[in-house]
């Protein structure tokens, strides 16, 4: 699904990502763990395809196609989804109507015919369900005026509605209390499937408690240093970072 | 030093030829002809004066132009009204170069409470009813008005009247390649308690023309209005236009200005508080494109205490074009407990477009409250990423932000069937809007 060999990547011509390397299968849900500072958004813009970073070394490969090449819009139309750690507010848009472009220009990508009215309203109550909001949260502007929580939820939703082949998760946890946590997880869980991935980028352990990851790794100076399964996040959450800085150094 | 020469184009010359065909009696022609001589003695407006700093108007002195008069309402009207969209509910009076053409009115009779006369007869019966009267010596475009109104419309309600149906005035030009220039005039009367909705849609099919365009409104005592100005005029079109709104006490009016079309279009709003508790609500947006020049100057006088004001304007700019933005309140003295706000932002699609925005306070009173916020920017880049990693092209993503944010003014009208029509009409307008257009 997901190959990404020897990463660097600057930033203002200061080095964030230092040889970053990482392969994920279909279905597997990788998470990405690492203390503020340690490359970890920047890894998620890169892989959607934010301006403002210059690949200096390596590369990604995404379904065998050269994801760096790609616009922002071609990754998502070939089935890359970014939950946005800070999901934009853009007032005046639909939220709905922004789904039902956006799928449209999925679902025309891939050669199949547009949605009309009925099924896409449809699908969108079907999916809302997912993260337990009711149909109201479908007419509002885009983030606009949604609590944290609701931004968050909103993403997911997002997600279910455009059934993503490799979905990155940033930061989804964060700003979260425990029942909107539940929420969010659940709605992940229940978009997991053999034939899509899932990376979990997050500084905490506790997300892990309700997203069960298939490999967890930990980013420090703009490299994987350990790789391991949630073990590994429940020794982090006990012992922190540092040993794993200190051993990196 | 020599005073520079005052510039009156053709209009002194133009009084003459058709002053004998205006409609209303001696004491009128009199009156027409003492505006003339005011415009005369103050000529065209000119960059020297703070007001017209950043619009200049003396092309309006190279153009020849015709006055319009009765003969220029033909029949021409007929098909852009067939292209008019069709508000079901409305009280539509449609005036075809200035002039009044009842034949194509809709034939509804006006609901209780409320009267509507062409002004063209009340400018015959009883002129001084067809009077401005707003205070204040007339501006040179006022004058021009005063000289060559022939017609428009007074609307009266009387007290407690609730007109629900909106009331549309539509002022189409038809005069072709002509250089017409109309003078309409509109008179909004509302009696103490009353309440209406009313529309003035600027629509054009004269490249060359003028529209010189009065408009006031009268708010007794609890009288609430909300009054839309759409300017939509072709693309050669000067567009001149006054506003002034006058309230009593706990009277309420919500102004929405819509500019569109139009090379030039300089639009003046002025709004008196006069008594506690008076409200007004501005609204404006304007778009601008091409060599396009929009001019929007907002006046609120806060003349009693516990008066509100709020305005709420939005540009968006493209080509060369550019827009002027000017907004001055005055807190009089003794106008304590006032509350002013104001808002101005500005969307720059092209590095050409231009806009001079500029807020003015002045507060002669204690214990106010007084705010006011300008921006001129461009697309915020987070969005523009987050629509894009929503599969969006770039040229859609643009578009629908360029929507959204003339949306945030759209919105905010509160005639369903005019809300929809110009969402279409802002969108098909804006870079990339016709994509936006499947949305709404």
């Amino acid at each position: 699904m997901l190959k990404i060999d020897n990463l660097h990547v600057s930033v203002d011509g200061k080095a964030i990502l230092r040889g970053l390397s990482l392969t994920v299968k279909p279905g597997e849900v990788h998470a990405i763990m690492g203390p503020n500072g340690s490359g970890k958004s920047t890894l998620a813009h890169v892989l959607a395809g934010r301006e403002g970073y210059e690949v200096t070394a390596g590369g990604v490969t995404y379904r065998g196609k050269d994801m760096l090449a790609l616009s922002p819009e071609a990754r998502a139309r070939e089935g890359v989804f970014l939950a946005f750690q800070y999901p934009v507010e853009i007032p005046g848009v639909n939220n709905v109507y922004l789904m039902k472009a956006s799928l449209n220009a999925i679902r025309k990508h891939r050669g199949e015919p547009e949605l009309d009215a009925v099924e896409f309203l449809k699908l969108v109550k079907e999916r809302v369900k997912l993260v337990q909001m009711d149909d109201s949260f479908l007419g509002r502007a885009v983030n606009e005026g949604f609590s944290g929580g609701e931004k968050k939820r909103n993403e997911i939703f997002q997600m279910a509605v455009l059934e993503p082949k490799l979905a990155i998760l940033d930061e989804t946890d964060s700003g979260l209390d425990i029942d909107a946590l539940k929420v969010v997880a659940s709605g992940v869980n229940q978009l997991r499937s053999p034939d899509r991935s899932i990376v979990l980028i997050t500084h905490y352990q506790r997300l892990l408690d309700y997203i069960v990851p298939d490999v967890v790794h930990v980013l420090s100076n703009g490299r994987i240093v350990r790789s391991g399964d949630r073990e590994l996040a429940k020794t982090l959450e006990q012992r922190g970072y540092d040993w794993l800085k200190e051993d990196a150094a | 030093m020599n005073k520079p020469a005052v510039l009156t184009g053709n209009f002194v010359d133009e009084f003459e030829r058709v002053v004998k065909t205006l409609p209303g009696g001696n004491e009128l022609a009199d009156r027409r002809r003492n505006a003339i001589e005011r415009f005369r003695a103050q000529g065209l407006p000119t960059l020297r004066q703070e007001a017209w700093k950043y619009t200049n108007v003396t092309p309006l002195a190279r153009r020849a132009y015709r006055a319009a008069t009765r003969k220029d309402a033909g029949t021409a009207a007929a098909g852009l009204i067939a292209k008019l969209p069709d508000y079901a509910a409305e009280i539509r009076l449609v005036f075809e170069n200035g002039q009044l053409r009842a034949d194509l009115n809709d034939g509804r009779a006006s609901p209780a409470g409320v009267s509507l006369r062409s002004l063209a007869d009340v400018l015959r019966e009883a002129p001084a009813d067809a009077a401005r009267r707003a205070p204040g010596e007339a501006t040179p475009f006022q004058a021009l008005n005063d000289a060559f109104c022939t017609d428009g419309v007074l609307i009266t309600l009387a007290p407690g009247a609730h007109v629900e149906p909106p009331i549309h005035l539509v002022f189409l030009a038809t005069g072709g390649a002509d250089a017409l220039a109309v003078h309409p005039r509109v008179l909004i009367r509302a009696g103490a308690g009353s309440r209406a909705r009313i529309v003035e849609t600027y629509r054009g099919g004269t490249e060359a023309g003028l529209t010189n365009a009065v408009t006031e409104i009268s708010a007794a005592e609890g009288a609430h209005i909300e009054h839309y100005l759409v300017q939509d005029e072709s693309a050669g079109a000067f567009h001149i236009g006054h506003l002034h709104i006058e309230q009593a006490r706990a009277s309420e009016v919500i102004s929405h200005a819509i500019a569109m079309g139009g090379l030039l279009a300089r639009r003046d709003i002025e709004v008196r508080l006069t008594a506690e508790q008076a409200g007004a609500t501005l609204y404006g947006l304007y778009l601008t494109g091409g060599r396009q020049h929009v001019d929007h100057h907002t006046r609120v006088d806060h003349l009693a205490p516990h008066t509100r004001s709020e305005e709420f304007y939005r540009g968006i700019l493209n080509g060369s074009s550019r827009a002027v933005f000017n907004g001055r309140v005055i807190v009089h003295p003794g106008a304590f407990k006032t509350d002013a706000r104001q808002s101005n932002h500005n969307l720059l699609l092209s590095k050409d477009a231009e806009v001079d925005t500029k807020p003015e306070l002045e507060i002669y009173a204690d214990d106010v409250k007084c705010s006011h916020g300008a921006t001129v920017g461009r697309l915020d880049a987070d969005a523009l990423f987050y629509l894009r990693s929503r599969g969006l092209d770039e040229v859609a993503a643009r578009g629908l932000l360029t929507y959204a944010f003339a949306a945030d003014v759209i919105s905010r009208i509160g005639i369903e069937s005019l809300r929809r029509e110009l969402a279409r009409r802002v969108a098909g307008q804006l870079p990339g809007g016709e994509l936006v257009k499947d949305m709404l």
